[in-house]
């Protein structure tokens, strides 16, 4: 796979996706199908799929218990035991999984080898991914719990209480949220990332830069409809309300840049069961994670275990009883 | 090839990690150079085994004489794999190239190949999976990152799938946990079902599923080894010891690593054990049938484990032993520790494991009923059994090379430290980036230590090579310690050629050197029959 074509091919993608909302709407007027229809669609696909791959996962048996163990294990009671890193009972995955998912507890180890005169091999502390990927998941999380103002009337509080502390720094107004520029900072810099250390180029598939453009198309569109065209947000609301209530109604006279956003969101989250992103889901069912390191203490079925053909003790003696019994070994059959 | 053949390290490093190949890694065709790559498995192998399609072949031939329907059969094979690995699957779904394992492989580090990056090494295969298994690749092909499975992809896969020492070191660093050396170990198993395999593999399974062990040593040329090595030990310490073999009604069944049995520096661990069993008055037995610790089933398929390790229950058993000991050995406790249970238990026959010494039961082992030597010997040490001079050792600057698999498919790493800490005085660990979870596989490790891939060994080894130097710039380390037998071959040649004034060795070793024993006559050599003391430079 060619870096560039990776890279040019997930552009003209989410580029076209981007046109072809904004003619959708703003030239065709098609805003019952980029409001209603594709919205509509997009999330039963996002349902579906979500639930289908994880139970289609979940069926798939976990044959052996194989966790990586990253610290010492329970062994003789004086040996100090790491139940996080190495847990010995479900306390101590459920805490494993706990620091995987929310604070990329094996992200944090990244390093960078480097070769030096010598030669030598140094690692220096790569943290550098770990912090973006923090970013963008969280202020993606913020993000996502802040849109929840227009789907609920009257708004959660804690919705309103996000809000007003995501937009402490009333610099401008509209509001610019510290959410909004952390998540497109992370996304740029992931970007940046990908097409700028050799190793991650060189790996990418046009998969990875769709994700990423779709997203930062997601990001910027949203703060371009909120901050530079005003959008009418009651109008937004009232669309939103009423897809939620199965009243599609989409009031006249959004601006298009609202629906280039609804459509690269519904894009997002139809294309999200087939993709890379089910990360989200897979990493809860990864058995070198999610498992205790209780091999030998406790016991562990393979469903489909079978008989399989061995070398019979009986076997063995038949071919050396002679030699046994003349070097003094004991046999069973004389 | 040999280590003399190589060019000096410093040459053989010259290589630059942040520069891939101009052409993107489906059009980088795969070249089968000499020292890179392992002789495939002989046709007799094969057939002792009943494994697929034996015959003569070289991978540096134009025709590999695979069956007509070769491509049928592997993706039915992977098909199968899909539906019945949790692991596999997943693996195959989930991973967001973010590649953060990418410079964690020793293989990659050493090489500089993006393939051996452990991201890379799985999307060979997973780019075969999107093709045939995804609805997208299927729609998009190559522009889904789907490829379709030709020869050349199959040759791709025999090159790097055994370039993989299964060490598990990039799981570690995953934040989803991907384990490349599952994909590998499924790989080498889609591989077997068309005859693509390593003789340096086979040819201890199939060894070890006649005689019992890896070597083929039939039971007659155990006892003579065994006999050498006791003559030995009264040598040196005026102890006679009788060995029992396959002793009915014992308390204990030994298992260890053949490959301790027969070259140095095994064969002084190997005295250990029966040096220290020997001073306990331990009533425990050796076993020829099961007189294989190691299973390069685990190299092989999940089928080949299992069929391997049959025998150490079975010979529990018919030996009517109440618990076994395992020794020093790596991959063996990846499969006594995460897969024997499961394969051949429940093993109801046996009885929960408790120190005759120190009356300690072994609670985590209660259920297989299989004890690591060291959790034993450093209970033994903990409670004050055993009678320890540790200036013995004195002559000796050691660090401790962890194996890949107790360190991460078991977490055994204190056990072996307490025990080291208590034998010897001078002991210093490598940087932390390489040791515990962290630690850097021999380079050697899932079948590869062969002579023909000296080469990709020697790169492999370079990581673990460059933090030994640390230790020995800095401490004058001079004795490489470890807890496996693979490792006592693998890393002996990896100091020739890295530090050439390093020797290797594993813990019981040292420990029988330090092993004050009754009625033993004062040691003047240790277990190499080397002088203990100075003596030689007083002269
Ligand atoms: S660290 Fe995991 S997710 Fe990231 S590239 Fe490697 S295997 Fe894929
Ligand atoms: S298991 Fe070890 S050898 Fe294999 S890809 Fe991962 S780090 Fe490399």
């Amino acid at each position: 796979m060619n870096a560039l074509f990776s890279l040019v091919s997930a552009l003209i993608a989410v580029a076209a996706l981007v046109a072809v909302s904004w003619f959708g709407v703003g030239a065709i007027g098609l805003d019952s199908v980029f409001g209603v229809i594709i919205p509509y669609i997009a999330l039963a696909i996002f349902i579906i799929g979500v639930v289908y791959r994880i139970v289609d996962w979940a069926r798939v048996p976990v044959p052996f218990r194989i966790p990586t163990t990253c610290g010492q294990g329970k062994s003789l009671p004086w040996i100090k035991a790491d139940n996080l890193d190495c847990p010995y009972n479900t306390w101590g995955v459920i805490g494993r999984m706990f620091l995987e998912v929310f604070l990329f507890r094996s992200l944090f180890r990244n390093s960078k080898a480097e070769l030096r005169e010598g030669p030598k091999a140094a690692y220096a502390s790569a943290k550098w991914l770990w912090l973006f990927g923090i970013l963008f998941h969280y202020s993606f999380l913020i993000i996502v719990l802040r849109h929840l103002r227009f789907f609920m009337e009257p708004i959660p509080s804690f919705v309103e209480a996000i809000t007003s502390v995501d937009g402490f720094f009333q610099i401008m107004v509209p509001t610019v949220f510290i959410s909004d520029l952390l998540f497109l900072g992370a996304v740029t810099l992931l970007f940046l990332r990908r097409v700028g250390l050799p190793q991650v180029r060189y790996i990418s598939l046009p998969a990875d830069y769709f994700a990423l453009f779709l997203i930062l198309g997601i990001g910027i569109s949203g703060v371009l409809m909120r901050n530079f065209f005003k959008v009418d947000l009651l109008g937004v609301k009232s669309l939103a309300i009423s897809l939620f209530t199965l009243h599609p109604a989409p009031p006249p006279g959004i601006h298009p840049i609202f629906y280039v956003h609804l459509f690269l969101v519904s894009v997002l989250i139809a294309y999200f069961p087939f993709s890379k992103l089910m990360h989200a889901g897979g990493v809860f069912l990864s058995p070198t994670r999610n498992l205790a390191n209780v091999n030998r203490s406790e016991r562990y079925v393979n469903p489909w275990n079978y008989p399989v053909k061995v070398h019979t003790y009986e076997e063995y003696e038949n071919d050396y009883r002679e030699k046994m019994k003349e070097c003094g070994i004991p046999v069973d059959k004389e | 090839m040999e280590l003399h053949d190589l060019p000096k390290p410093q040459d053989l490093m010259n290589i630059d990690l942040n520069k891939p190949p101009e052409t993107g890694w489906m059009d980088t065709p795969t070249v089968f150079r000499n020292g890179t790559y392992s002789y495939p498995a002989a046709g007799k192998n094969l057939k002792i085994l009943g494994l697929a399609n034996p015959r003569q072949w070289s991978p540096a031939d134009e025709d590999w004489k695979l069956p007509e329907n070769w491509k049928e059969i592997i993706l039915q094979g992977m098909k199968e794999r899909l539906e019945k690995y949790r692991s596999f699957r997943l693996f195959m779904d989930i991973c967001v190239r973010c590649g953060a394992c990418a410079d964690k492989c020793h293989f990659f580090i050493g090489s500089g190949d993006p393939k051996n990056m452990p991201v890379l090494r799985a999307e060979l295969i997973r780019s075969v999976y999107r093709n045939d298994f995804t609805l997208l690749g299927k729609m998009l092909g190559r522009l889904g990152g789907g490829r379709e499975l030709t020869i050349d992809v199959l040759k791709e896969w025999f090159y790097y799938f055994f370039q993989c020492t299964e060490c598990r070191r990039c799981s570690v660093f995953c934040p989803y946990g991907i384990d490349t050396a599952e994909v590998t170990m499924i790989g080498r198993e889609l591989l077997n079902l068309v005859g693509l395999n390593i003789n340096w593999v086979i040819e201890p399974v199939a060894n070890c599923y006649r005689t019992g062990n890896h070597l083929g040593i039939p039971p007659h040329g155990l006892v003579d080894m065994w006999q050498f090595m006791t003559d030995d030990i009264e040598d040196i310490t005026g102890i006679k010891i009788d060995l029992p073999i396959n002793k009915k009604g014992a308390e204990i069944l030994f298992v260890t690593p053949s490959g301790d049995y027969f070259a140095d520096p095994g064969t002084y661990t190997c005295m250990g054990y029966m040096m220290l069993f020997h001073e306990l008055g331990l009533d425990y037995t050796w076993s020829t049938y099961a007189s294989e610790g190691g299973n390069f089933g685990l190299f092989t398929s999940h089928e080949m484990i299992k069929r391997l390790n049959a025998k150490i229950y079975a010979e529990a058993k018919r030996l009517g032993v109440k618990w076994i000991i395992g020794g020093e050995c790596g991959h063996m406790w990846r499969v006594i520790h995460q897969y024997m249970e499961t394969m051949n238990g429940p093993a109801d026959f046996l009885e929960e494991p408790v120190s005759p010494i120190t009356g300690t039961k072994f609670e985590n082992a209660k259920q297989s009923k299989m004890v690591h030597i060291t959790e034993f010997t450093s209970d033994l040490i903990k409670n004050g059994k055993l009678k320890l001079d540790p200036s013995r050792n004195d002559k000796i600057i050691a660090t401790y090379h962890d194996s890949c698999n107790t360190a991460r498919a078991a977490g055994l790493l204190e056990e072996p430290r307490y025990v080291i800490r208590n034998i010897m005085n001078n002991f210093y660990e490598m940087p932390e980036n390489t040791i515990r979870e962290q630690t850097f596989c021999c380079g050697g490790g899932a079948g590869l230590g062969n002579d023909e891939n000296i080469e990709m060994r020697m790169r492999g080894a370079f990581p673990r090579a460059s933090a030994l130097r640390h230790v020995v710039d800095k401490h004058a380390v001079n004795r490489l310690l470890c807890m496996c037998a693979i490792d006592r071959a693998t890393l002996t040649a990896l100091c020739h050629y890295w530090a050439p004034d390093v020797t290797v060795g594993g813990i019981h070793e040292l420990l029988a050197n330090a092993l004050v024993m009754k009625g033993e006559k004062e040691r003047t050599v240790d277990l190499r029959g080397e002088p203990l003391g100075d003596e030689e430079e007083d002269e």
